[in-house]
């Protein structure tokens, strides 16, 4: 929570203009770097995250490099469902409105290839799925009802097939993709942009120590790929770009070859 | 678990010149009972409240991005009409068109309009609206006979200038921070005609212009002046002004037929061709520097002296001439920038503001004079001088450099003895505030509030903007 009302900024003039974006997951990764980035454009911005001190280190940083408020910490915890309608009540005051809402939160918890085990499953699905969809009913409703908004769901391209390693991460992103599409399908018609964010492999601490990476980018790339991808109005982004191509190949791998890869 | 927010009623809002949006919860209560309940809505979330009428603000005084708007305009009936004493008692969301066309087949008008018909009279009383008439007939505020209010507290007040004298000169002008009012009663100027005489005539420069405005205010009933805000040099400050008189009774013969709403209406068509609901298309293009001054050359060039009879809408309402001229200003919208400065330095000051507008290639496109005298309300933005309304085109490209020419401006009126009105100017900041308003009154002004609204539910973009920050 912000520690004073005085802390935040002025509402926007015409002459002052700034727009405002909550990104839920904020703490590191992607998300910190959108964060950082979207102050540096000149948004307001809410930081969630569960890692208090982390999200007040972050709001700190940006709003001494930005020399004002630019973030302000909310700490929050996805699964706290029934927490969400209060707080993003709480924030629209705060920032004086929402123009941006970026769920990034996400959690991959390998079972291993020949185990198996509900509660990482559930707690995957609780963070990757159930926490966005608790965000993004009010978010989709606030949208659509003003007429105007972005939203960003971070998925990954691990959405696009089932495969051995990690079934409930692959499961609970490709319900995201999904979620994100239907969204897009329903609010493209009422001015609402839905950007769906498609990353390989990104320098975060959810790939910190697994081998076998490649084509590894920076979280600071990969959020300046989605800003990009903001302002183009683009409907999916695969960061990199390559992951595109790839990602069409391996969907169209037919069943008898795929079920004998090991990848 | 509780997902019951309302979501569908969570609004995008804009300002008069499209220059600025706001999203919030919108109510619209139809009776006091509703405001009341709203109130204690608004306590137990958190939430806060600004009070809305038709959006006819330049500014944020009707926004509140991320809390509660109160849109008053369905409390809309004429509760009573006495034709014979001119004595009317209406709720917050009549609008003036509504009034005048309510009372003018009567013989009577609305002492005091602003430029559009369309604002409510909860919202000229919010931010106390004069006319072309001000020198003369104060702000619309001295011609509230009672209002009654409700504050967020709870309680319903009636005042009269003697009753809760102090409070009925704080919530006239009051931006709706001290409470809703839910009545009010106002007393109507005795009409003979439909019609009123007008005289226009050129002025060459800014000295002729103000001049000519303070000689002609005390002989005539109306006066305003257009500026050319284009022109430099010797021109600086050309421009054409209008006064307008009342008919005395017998003046007109025909005054039966032109006190009627259909003689007043005005006209659907340009030139009874181009329907005018279109024309803002046609003027687009207008919108640069060089087309404006080129438009304002003409206009002053064919201006010639000339004496004719209007009909009061038609004199009153230019901003209506036209439907939604403000889109005429493109995507980023208008802006007004208006100074209010004491007939002793506005030469100079002004002056000095039109050439610095120029020099840095940012002129006003439309430039309204006008003549005013002091009142004794308690956020008042009035002088005895003249007031000087500036629009401007706002862009991405030149938003940076018009905010610091406003910023400049302010320091020039300040410095000039001036005043700001809270219904045009976004971009005022609180040390602006209060160093024309005075430490003194703004302090009297939270006072109250606390009285009225001790839990600060009302509060507007304009309110955190000025007197929070």
């Amino acid at each position: 929570m912000p520690k004073s009302r005085t802390l935040l900024p002025a509402r926007p003039t015409p002459l002052r203009p700034h727009k405002r974006a909550i990104v839920v997951g904020a703490s590191s990764g992607i998300g910190a770097a959108l964060a950082r980035r979207l102050a540096r454009e000149g948004y307001l911005v809410a930081a969630l995250s569960r890692r208090t001190d982390r999200l007040e280190a972050l709001c700190d940083e940006i709003n001494q490099a930005a020399g004002e408020t630019r973030a302000v910490a909310y700490t929050h915890d996805v699964t706290e469902y029934a927490a969400v309608p209060g707080l993003l009540q709480k924030i629209l005051a705060d920032l004086g409105g929402l123009d941006l809402f970026v769920y990034n939160a996400g959690a991959a918890l390998p079972t291993g290839f020949k185990h198996y085990n509900f509660a990482k499953d559930l707690q995957t699905t609780e963070v990757n799925y159930l926490g966005a969809l608790a965000w993004l009913n009010p978010v989709a409703a606030l949208f659509q009802s003003q007429g105007a908004g972005t939203i960003v769901g971070t998925s990954s391209v691990a959405g696009e097939r089932g495969r051995i390693g990690n079934p409930s991460y692959n499961a609970s992103k490709a319900a995201l993709s999904s979620y994100l599409e239907s969204l897009r399908n329903r609010l493209t018609r009422r001015g609402i942009h839905v950007l769906t964010v498609k990353p390989g492999y990104v320098a975060t601490e959810l790939t910190q120590g697994q081998k076998g990476l490649f084509w590894v980018v920076s979280a600071d790339q990969a959020a300046a790929d989605i800003w990009k991808a903001v302002r183009r109005r683009k409907q999916d982004l695969y960061v990199p770009g390559r992951w595109r191509l790839v990602m069409f190949i391996v969907r169209n791998i037919p069943s008898f070859i795929f079920r004998r890869l090991s990848f | 678990m509780d997902l019951s927010l309302p979501y569908q009623r969570f609004l995008r809002f804009e300002n008069f010149g499209h220059s600025l949006s706001a999203s919030s919860f919108c109510y619209r209560p139809t009776g006091v009972d509703e405001i009341e309940k709203l109130f204690k809505f608004a306590k137990g979330a958190g939430l806060t409240v600004t009070l809305r009428g038709a959006g006819k603000s330049y500014n944020d005084a009707a926004l509140n991005g991320g809390g509660i708007v109160l849109d008053l305009q369905r409390m809309n009936k004429i509760l009573d009409w006495d034709p014979g004493s001119g004595l009317v008692r209406l709720e917050p969301g009549v609008t003036l068109e509504q009034l005048w066309q309510k009372v003018l087949p009567d013989g009577w008008w609305p002492p005091v309009v602003s430029g559009t018909m369309t604002t409510t009279l909860g919202g000229c009383l919010g931010s106390n609206i004069h006319g072309k008439n001000n020198f003369r007939a104060g702000p619309i505020g001295e011609h509230v006979v009672e209002f009654t209010a409700l504050l967020p507290g709870g309680a319903e007040i009636a005042c009269t200038p003697k009753k809760n004298g102090d409070l009925f000169r704080a919530m006239i002008g009051g931006l709706g921070m001290l409470g809703v009012f839910t009545s009010i009663t106002l007393q109507m100027k005795r009409m003979y005609s439909g019609l009123l005489g007008v005289h226009a005539w050129n002025v060459p420069n800014l000295e002729a212009h103000l001049g000519d405005i303070l000689a002609a205010a005390p002989e005539h009933n109306y006066t305003v002046g257009w500026m050319d805000c284009t022109a430099g040099g010797r021109g600086l400050g050309r421009g054409q002004l209008h006064t307008a008189d009342y008919l005395k009774e017998g003046e007109d013969p025909d005054a039966k037929k032109t006190l009627q709403v259909a003689y007043q209406t005005l006209p659907a068509r340009f030139f009874g061709l181009v329907p005018k609901s279109i024309l803002h298309y046609f003027m687009a293009p207008f919108g640069n520097n060089l087309a404006w001054s080129a438009v304002d050359t003409v206009k002053y060039s064919i201006g010639r002296e000339k004496t004719y009879r209007q009909s009061h809408a038609a004199f009153h309402f230019l901003l209506d001439y036209i439907p939604h001229w403000e889109l005429a200003y493109g995507r980023g919208g208008l802006i007004q920038y208006q100074s209010f400065l004491p007939k002793e330095t506005a030469l100079e000051a002004w002056g000095e503001m039109l050439k610095l507008s120029q020099r840095r290639g940012l002129p006003s496109y439309l430039g309204v004079t006008k003549r005013h005298r002091p009142d004794n309300f308690l956020l008042t933005h009035a002088v005895d001088g003249f007031s000087l309304a500036l629009d401007f085109k706002v862009t991405d490209r030149k938003r940076a450099a018009l905010g610091q020419l406003l910023h400049d401006f302010d320091l020039i009126v300040l410095d000039a003895g001036g005043r700001f009105y809270f219904a045009k100017n976004s971009e005022t900041r609180a040390e602006t505030a209060r160093r024309f308003l005075g430490e003194q009154a703004i302090a009297k002004f939270k006072a109250l509030k606390k009285r009225c609204d001790p839990n600060n539910l009302l509060q507007s973009d304009l309110y955190r903007r000025v007197f929070e920050a």
